[in-house]
């Protein structure tokens, strides 16, 4: 399979801080990639590097079969960005800010005009075409955005968070629309700090912390492959000195954070029966998960 | 580098613009003429003619200059400021096919267009009024985009520096206000102490009131091309200037 973005040896320094340290990534038509890490991992900058909208210091890009940044403006007619702050134009109604984006990729008035109602109806917004930004809600607005970012028919979009913020309707919706780009046979790249839409929307992920990429796989394999199939959260009064006790060595690997120790197990069955005899301790007993990964290979300490 | 692809981005300023038209009018229109009508006929009744002319005749190829820098000015700090900074338009702009230095030419030639029309107002009331009645006049139409380049280019250096809105009134208190008063708006440069005079020839707006006065009086002017270079000059060092400055805040 083609790759349409394709990232080798990447760097990019900001006075003496290295944001991006040697990324290579490759993303295969048809896919969605997703970029995880940490606040301040270079996730974003990696994504502006690719777009070139910033120089790199050294490596290279292609995107859509152009070398960025050489070629970067004539790239980008192929791309749609999603950014992760709405910039809509609030002076707009919907329909215009449609029609205005459509403008900048040198699109005929006629043809954006002819693809506005397609568009909102995609956004869930028929009838909606007249209203000002102001008066929409942040779903909304997000699936407005979303389908301006359509406006050019891209072959990949670039989403920088695409559902932070969002109550969970608003981003179980913007999730379904995703899929049914990827069916459409569209390229997706977007960054996340959600575990669960790395696992339900992405076909490969990557990890990404303190410029560098850690980890790149399928989100089952990364799984398999990082971290014990089963998890026991434990939490409750004395958790701290119970895990020292008995129950020592009933798991592969022990982690406390806050209140609640975390039991990483093959086999949890030992550590269940002795959880049985304790009434005061509360317990959730589940599957590994992609945020265990990204925690065991990130850390647990704050990122600000 | 320069390239058409600033149209699209113009048009979505006029298409804004458009949306608000009246209050914009308004404000780029009634405050200047206020000024030159109150001036004009109050103060100018207790003045004796001034360089030959009644005051208001005078003053008008002053407000004239001083009203299109002005917007253009406004237009270029606040508007393009909101549009980079606060609203993150240029952003979104830059996702698509077009660069950083289509969207500071299109930010200019906008400054430049609706300075163009607080120009343009001014003018079709100081003919209204009767106080310029050559046909010479009709060059201040072509004086007017020189100011408002100028003026633009200058105040994008400015927006392309600025944190905040509060930063522009310092660019009001030290540069344009002083502009103001040095410059040939209100009363002629030749009235000010000599060190003030010669700072005067170094600034735009003294050229510019060089070109419109006469003109509008209905004489030819004096050394328009060292006049003209001079506004010319002050446009293009502005525009590259301000290019430099929104190359390294916004492509970092």
């Amino acid at each position: 399979m083609a790759s349409i973005l394709s990232v080798r040896d990447l760097r990019k320094s900001y006075g003496e801080h290295e944001v991006v340290s040697g990324v290579s990534l490759a993303v295969e038509r048809g896919q969605c990639f997703g970029l995880l890490g940490p606040n301040g991992a270079g996730k974003t900058t990696t994504l502006r590097l690719c777009l070139g909208l910033t120089e790199p210091d050294a490596g290279s890009i292609e995107l859509a079969g152009e070398p960025v940044p050489a070629r970067a403006r004539e790239a980008r007619t192929r791309v749609g960005v999603v950014p992760q702050m709405d910039n809509l134009d609030p002076d707009f109604t919907a329909s215009e800010n449609l029609l205005v984006y459509g403008r900048y990729f040198g699109l005929k008035e006629a043809d954006i005009r002819a693809r506005i109602p397609q568009l909102l109806e995609f956004a869930g917004l028929t009838g909606r075409g007249e209203s000002r930004i102001q008066t929409l809600s942040g779903g909304m607005k997000r699936r407005l955005t979303l389908a301006r970012a359509l406006v050019n028919d891209p072959d990949i979009l670039f989403m920088d968070e695409p559902t932070t913020g969002l109550d969970p309707q608003a981003r179980h919706l913007i999730w379904e629309r995703l899929k049914q780009l990827l069916a459409q046979g569209k390229t997706i790249l977007l960054t996340t700090h959600i575990m669960d839409e790395a696992e339900r929307l992405c076909h490969r992920l990557a990890i990404m912390d303190r410029g560098r990429i850690i980890a790149e796989e399928s989100p089952r394999r990364m799984i398999e492959r990082h971290i014990e199939p089963e998890v026991i959260e434990v939490y409750g009064e004395g958790v701290a000195q119970w895990a020292a006790g008995a129950v020592r060595g009933t798991a592969s690997r022990v982690e406390q954070s806050g209140e609640t120790v975390f039991f990483y197990a093959t086999d949890a069955r030992p550590l269940l029966s002795h959880l049985e005899d304790e009434r005061s301790l509360r317990y959730l007993h589940r599957p590994a998960n992609l945020e265990d990964v990204f925690l065991k290979l990130t850390g647990r300490e704050l990122r600000d | 580098m320069i390239s058409l692809r600033f149209i699209p981005i113009w048009r979505r300023n006029a298409l804004v613009w458009r949306k608000l038209a009246a209050p914009s009018i308004l404000g780029n229109l009634a405050d200047p003429m206020i000024y030159m009508l109150g001036l004009g006929y109050g103060l100018g009744s207790l003045l004796p003619l001034v360089d030959g002319v009644p005051y208001i005749a005078f003053l008008a190829a002053g407000t004239l200059c001083f009203s299109t820098a002005n917007s253009a000015t406004f237009e270029a700090l606040y508007s393009a400021f909101s549009r980079m900074h606060v609203q993150k338009s240029w952003d979104a702009i830059m996702a698509a096919p077009i660069t950083l230095d289509d969207i500071v030419v299109a930010e200019l030639v906008w400054a430049a267009s609706k300075s163009f029309l607080s120009g343009l107002a001014i003018l079709l009331v100081v003919w209204g009024l009767g106080l310029s009645t050559s046909w010479l006049s009709l060059w201040a139409l072509a004086v007017i985009p020189l100011v408002g380049l100028c003026f633009g280019a200058l105040a994008l250096v400015i927006t392309a520096l600025a944190p905040s809105y509060d930063f522009f009134m310092y660019y009001f208190t030290l540069v344009i206000t002083p502009m103001t008063m040095l410059c040939g708006v209100f009363f002629p440069t030749e009235r000010l102490p000599e060190a003030f005079q010669i700072a005067a020839n170094l600034l735009p707006l003294t050229h510019a009131t060089l070109l419109a006065r006469p003109l509008l009086l209905g004489a030819a002017p004096q050394d328009v091309a060292l006049h003209v270079a001079v506004l010319a000059v002050y446009a293009a060092a502005g525009f590259a200037l301000a290019l430099a400055l929104f190359r390294r805040r916004l492509a970092r």
